[in-house]
């Protein structure tokens, strides 16, 4: 699937549901669908900092493609994962590199979540970017 | 007669609230309380009627507007029973209250090898400005650490205090356990070994006996916003010979007598140590709330907090795997917990999807959650209009959300 193809899928997904509870109850589904990451990979350096949640990626390069493991130990910064990996995972690093941020504005997640830094959703996004530009340089 | 606490939620406008489809259950008072109407109408009135600079102008509002602020002073000076109005000291908050000891009587007292106690129970505000004093004075930061309860480890107390203890740093109520520390007996002891202490106040004014002169504090800070006073103004009581011995902390206007390119005297008590236009309505405001608090018969007003702190210990005791950290020999108003297999943040966003306000995280005290071995906490913490149904909608809101985290 495509980028904007993933983005239509979620999108049409979120707006179903009506209230926080719902938002969440979804992420949290998304998250537990999220493909296991081998505990080896979650090091220190692929820690993402959050302030109340703790975030790993490990984040390759293949073909100038992102490709990414990732887990939370909170169950709704994993389902935010989640979204991340329906988002970004194996995109090309360019399109990562474009990509903006409204689709969590549209699916009503951004206003939400990116004034807390408790969930780290912008460390995550400023880590997949700096990874995207490491894999356009190598 | 004295007001009945039972009528206190309506008088808090913000209560009335609806969040996430649901009533405001407000419980992170220990991160600021709610302000009630009196208080905003207070604000509102000072900008309506009588906005001025204070203390220079000549004309009618500035007197108004000065006697307001210094009324304010009085009136903080008698609810912690200064001896002297211009013991007490308008800041922003706690933490600078905090500062201005720790830069003005740390950087003028403090000598390379003298040491300064402070506990593993502080909040950072009461921990990071004596560290940072010690690095640059090289003096020794020694810290008191706390028991399984939560409770101070005062053998350990007294014997760090020795000739070379130069000041003790301790907090009235810890914000992250609520234990309430044995300051009067470590002040006493700090005295003993020729030491002075600095009592962080902020989560005791409100809650607890607030009487300077029974403590025998030498300084003691606390914020206006926790209080029911508006957020940006803070006090700091010290003793007069300390602050009178004190250099100013900030300088520029207000705080001087004479300016020349050779020389600068200072201002007297307390001007000396408010540099610059201050925030006029603050120190008004928390002369409003003061006015608020004395409505109530203050032990009643305890009696009626602690029950409630009682209740939401026991009730919450009763939610299966929910762990309450510390079991401190007295305990004030907060309800720290977590529940096995669930990440704070979590339980902290799923109640806050019903309406339900708690604070989850460190909560400013690494050293506490170091020491627990813990990444973060949820803390529910109360205020005078907190009520039982608060606590039991806590706990309904904790099941469906556990039912929603554990599928």
């Amino acid at each position: 699937m495509t980028l904007s193809a993933r983005k239509q899928q979620l999108l049409e997904d979120f707006e179903l549901l009506e209230n926080w509870e719902e938002k969440y109850d979804y992420l949290i589904e998304l998250g537990m669908d999220l493909p296991e990451m081998p505990p080896e990979l979650k090091t220190d350096l692929n820690l993402v900092r959050g302030c109340q949640s703790s975030v790993w990626f490990d984040i390759r390069c293949e073909d100038h493609k992102i490709i990414f493991d990732a887990d939370s130990d909170s169950l709704i910064v994993k389902g935010i994962v989640a979204v991340v990996n329906q988002l970004f995972n194996e995109q090309p690093a360019e399109d990562v590199l474009k990509a903006d941020l409204s689709f969590f504005e549209e699916v009503g997640l951004w206003q939400h979540l990116s004034a807390q830094r408790g969930n780290g959703l912008l460390a995550m996004i400023a880590h997949l970017k700096k990874a995207a530009t490491d894999c356009l340089s190598d | 007669m004295a007001k009945d606490i039972r009528t206190a939620r309506q008088d808090f406008p913000i209560l009335q609230r609806v969040v996430n489809d649901r009533p405001l259950v407000y419980l992170d008072n220990a991160a600021t309380t709610q302000k009630p109407q009196s208080v905003i109408d207070t604000l509102t009135d000072y900008y309506t009627r009588y906005n001025a600079n204070i203390h220079r102008g000549n004309y009618n509002l500035a007197i108004e507007a000065t006697n307001a602020y210094e009324f304010a002073r009085a009136k903080v000076a008698a609810y912690i029973n200064a001896k002297e109005t211009h013991e007490v000291i308008f800041t922003r908050g706690a933490t600078e209250s905090i500062n201005l000891v720790a830069y003005s009587y740390g950087d003028a007292f403090v000598k390379e090898g003298d040491e300064i106690i402070v506990t593993q129970l502080e909040h950072h505000s009461n921990y990071v400005p004596w560290k940072l004093l010690c690095d640059r004075k090289k003096a020794h930061f020694k810290v008191v650490p706390f028991d399984e309860n939560g409770d101070l480890d005062l053998e350990v107390y007294r014997s760090l205090l020795s000739e070379r203890t130069r000041l003790v740093a301790v907090n009235h109520i810890s914000n992250s356990l609520g234990t309430i520390n044995p300051v009067a007996e470590m002040i006493k002891l700090a005295h003993d070994a020729g030491a002075v202490v600095l009592v962080d106040a902020a989560q005791s004014v409100q809650h607890i006996q607030h009487d300077v002169r029974a403590l025998d504090a030498d300084f003691y800070a606390f914020s206006g916003h926790k209080m029911y006073a508006p957020m940006g103004v803070g006090v700091l009581y010290g003793k007069e010979h300390l602050l009178e011995a004190m250099p100013p902390f900030l300088s520029g206007g207000e705080m001087i007598d004479v300016v020349s390119p050779e020389s600068i005297s200072y201002n007297v008590l307390p001007y000396k140590f408010e540099a610059g236009t201050p925030y006029v309505p603050g120190p008004i405001g928390l002369s409003a709330a003061i006015d608020y608090l004395k409505l109530f018969d203050e032990e009643a007003l305890h009696a009626y907090e602690d029950e409630l702190l009682a209740y939401g210990l026991a009730k919450l005791s009763e939610v299966p795997g929910l762990k309450i950290y510390g079991n401190p020999k007295r305990r004030s108003s907060i309800l720290p917990f977590n529940i096995e297999g669930v990440q704070h943040y979590d339980l902290g966003i799923l109640l806050d999807a019903r309406g339900i306000a708690v604070r989850t995280g460190q909560h400013c005290t690494q050293p506490i959650m170091d020491a627990l071995g813990i990444p973060g906490t949820v803390r529910a913490s109360l205020a005078l209009y907190s009520t039982h149904e608060d606590i039991d909608k806590l706990v309904e809101g904790i099941h469906r959300v556990l039912k929603l985290l554990r599928r």
